[in-house]
């Protein structure tokens, strides 16, 4: 039953995630600069800070203190709504990734998710599907062409590729047999990991997750050269860093997702004698997946509008539909 | 914890009718589709409490995810931020209060009889709406329903088309030159 | 199994302070200054004309009709995911023929050349 400690437990695990992303966040965008510049042949912010460590700091610091601009003839109160319904979602939709086995933290016995539900992956399509709003009502608010062109792009764009999405999940849950994702780690823990048994799954989950946060080389909603910067063209200060801090969170948020559903999550040797190597192992496989998406960045151009959308209608959903009915298939036979 | 979960299911209920109010009142389009979306989350939180997380995540999946997105670009493209005052359909405010009655009249009706209809609600077990479960029941008792969905949608689909594709003949010349 | 869904609305409630508390931090220690012109729409710096707000594309809409018809689709084969393991031979190729009809009418879509962005 719930008691006094348990919520504190709840409430204490909520902040440390909730600062952790945020943290992550920060430097995600030093890791993302300072990788994009190695790989450029530049160097990168090195100047605040040992190694520009402390760059995140100044930028925050630097947009806290900028003045925000409304649009005179924009929608006030959506304008202020939407960067923070962009931010919740990208937040809320780690509530389901479990980082380790359950531990013993000052004689408490500690599970380290925010919650276990037997429908973890229907949610994460359900958090998805929401994180439109945000960018479709920043591009209508603020009254201004591109912004809005923008936004129309980015929904059009996030709800083509949400189909392959959801149909790359199908392949995990069909070989586990469960949505919750502590079952699916467990299945990958008793079995091989999916990558290996579901990469056609793995690949549009790779692909159709960058386009749904709307990252290079997919980032048409934002193209600077004929958009200036797409749906957040108008907005300034604190609120620009929101627009920011989602898109990076969302980053983060895919890297885990991926790694869950198909590098086993927290699953590595030894971790069922060291039960805290399963939080490291996590964060090791959410940095190396995040500096493939950097590198990914790096050497792709950005692709056409209509070929953005050829891509997810004829060739993405297609595959992600036949690949749920070879695995179905598959399953069968080998039962 | 029952007067916990009183108080948890007024506020509930207060937000969504409220947002259904705010809806149907407010003028400006893009703030009814908003209110309309904070209205199927409330529903969902309720078939949550209601112990049927799969409905109530298909609830936002579909409806907040889809339709209201097919609603915002409705919107946004035919750029009708705010509607006329007057009746686009002459006496249609007569026949809606009319129809009103009716429906709150059908609603008493039902709140008073209800006792005789319905009987004790059985208890569920905590798996009974699990998806598990209801992918079960889905290829089994309700099989035919089922594959009638499927139709359903395949005639959606030709609908949807046949609504708003114009007519295509110019259009595949030019962008055949084009290519 | 409702604790957890209490779990995610403590999660969900702390997540919204976050961008609270940042535009309220912002709000009392970023500067007020603004003008007509700071407040004009930017558009390369040429005066801006004709509404915003205005007809658009059609297409934009028709892409919405058929996402959702599929994302019903997608949602209705969750469960029978999940059930895998539980059902009969002959239950999967009931999925398979739900999944063929709509692929029936995927064909039909790109035949009319719906998929085509023009």
């Amino acid at each position: 039953m719930i008691d006094a400690a348990l919520i504190w437990e709840w409430i204490i695990k909520s902040l440390i995630l909730i600062i952790f992303l945020t943290v992550g966040f920060m430097y995600v965008t030093v890791y993302e600069r300072r990788f994009l510049a190695r790989i450029q042949s530049r160097i990168g912010p090195n100047r605040a800070g040992p190694f520009g460590l402390l760059q995140p700091a100044a930028d925050g610091l630097k947009l806290i203190f900028k003045e925000e601009l409304i649009p005179a003839n924009a929608d006030k109160f959506i304008f202020l709504l939407a960067p923070i319904i962009t931010v919740i979602p990208a937040l809320i939709v780690l509530a389901v990734i479990p980082w380790g086995e359950a531990m013993v933290i000052f004689g408490r016995q500690v599970n380290l998710f925010i919650s276990d539900v037997n429908v973890a992956v229907v949610y994460i399509m359900a958090v998805t599907s929401i994180s439109v709003y945000g960018i479709t009502l920043a591009g209508w608010s603020s009254n201004n062409k591109y912004a809005l062109l923008g936004g129309l792009r980015a929904t059009a764009q996030m709800i083509s590729y949400e189909l392959a999405l959801g149909l790359a999940f199908m392949g995990p849950v069909v070989l586990a047999g469960s949505l919750s994702m502590v079952d699916i780690v467990r299945a990958q823990q008793s079995s091989l990991w999916y990558v290996v048994l579901q990469p056609a799954a793995f690949l549009i989950y790779f692909f159709a997750s960058i386009a749904e946060i709307n990252r290079a080389p997919f980032d048409m909603p934002e193209a600077e050269q004929e958009l200036t910067a797409g749906y957040h063209a108008e907005y300034s200060g604190m609120k620009f860093a929101l627009f920011f801090m989602a898109e990076y969170i969302k980053m983060i948020a895919i890297s885990t997702i991926g790694a869950t559903l198909f590098f086993g999550g927290f699953d590595g040797p030894f971790v069922d004698q060291i039960p805290w190597l399963g939080p490291i192992y996590l964060l090791a496989k959410v940095v190396i997946y995040l500096g493939v998406l950097i590198w990914v960045r790096a050497s792709w151009p950005r692709i056409r509008y209509d070929r953005l959308m050829q891509l997810g209608w004829k060739i993405m959903f297609p595959l992600a539909l036949l690949n749920v009915i070879i695995t179905a298939v598959v399953v069968v036979l080998v039962n | 914890m029952p007067v916990i979960g009183t108080i948890f299911y007024a506020f509930l209920a207060i937000v969504a009718v409220g947002s259904a109010l705010g809806m149907l009142i407010n003028r400006n389009a893009i703030y009814s589709a908003l209110f309309l979306v904070l209205n199927f989350a409330t529903v969902a939180v309720l078939y949550l409490a209601l112990g049927a997380p799969f409905i109530a995540l298909s609830q936002i999946t579909v409806y907040a995810g889809a339709i209201m997105v097919l609603f915002l670009f409705v919107i946004t493209l035919l750029g009708a931020e705010k509607l006329p005052g007057y009746e686009p359909i002459k006496g249609h405010r007569i026949v809606a209060i009319g129809l009103a009655f009716v429906f709150i009249a059908e609603l008493v009706l039902f709140f008073f009889f209800r006792n005789q209809v319905t009987g004790p609600i059985p208890l569920i077990g905590p798996e009974f709406a699990s998806p598990r479960n209801i992918g079960v029941l889905m290829f089994t008792e309700y099989l035919l329903p089922f594959e009638v969905v499927a139709f359903i949608l395949l005639s959606a689909t030709v609908g949807a088309i046949m609504l708003t594709k114009p007519e295509r003949k110019s259009t595949t010349k030019l962008s055949q030159q084009q290519d | 199994m409702l604790n957890q869904w209490l779990y995610i609305g403590i999660f969900f409630i702390i997540a919204m302070f976050l961008p609270a508390v940042a535009i309220f931090l912002a709000r009392l220690l970023s500067p007020k200054k603004p003008t007509k012109i700071k407040n004009s729409v930017y558009e390369c710096g040429m005066e801006t004309f004709d509404p915003t707000w205005i007809q658009f594309k059609i297409q934009y809409y028709l892409y919405g009709l058929i996402f959702l018809i599929f994302d019903v689709e997608i949602v209705f084969l969750f469960p029978f995911a999940v059930a895998y393991g539980n059902l009969a031979l002959f239950a999967v190729v009931e999925a398979i023929i739900f999944i063929l009809i709509l692929l029936g009418g995927y064909l039909y879509v790109w035949r009319k050349d719906a998929l085509t962005w023009q």
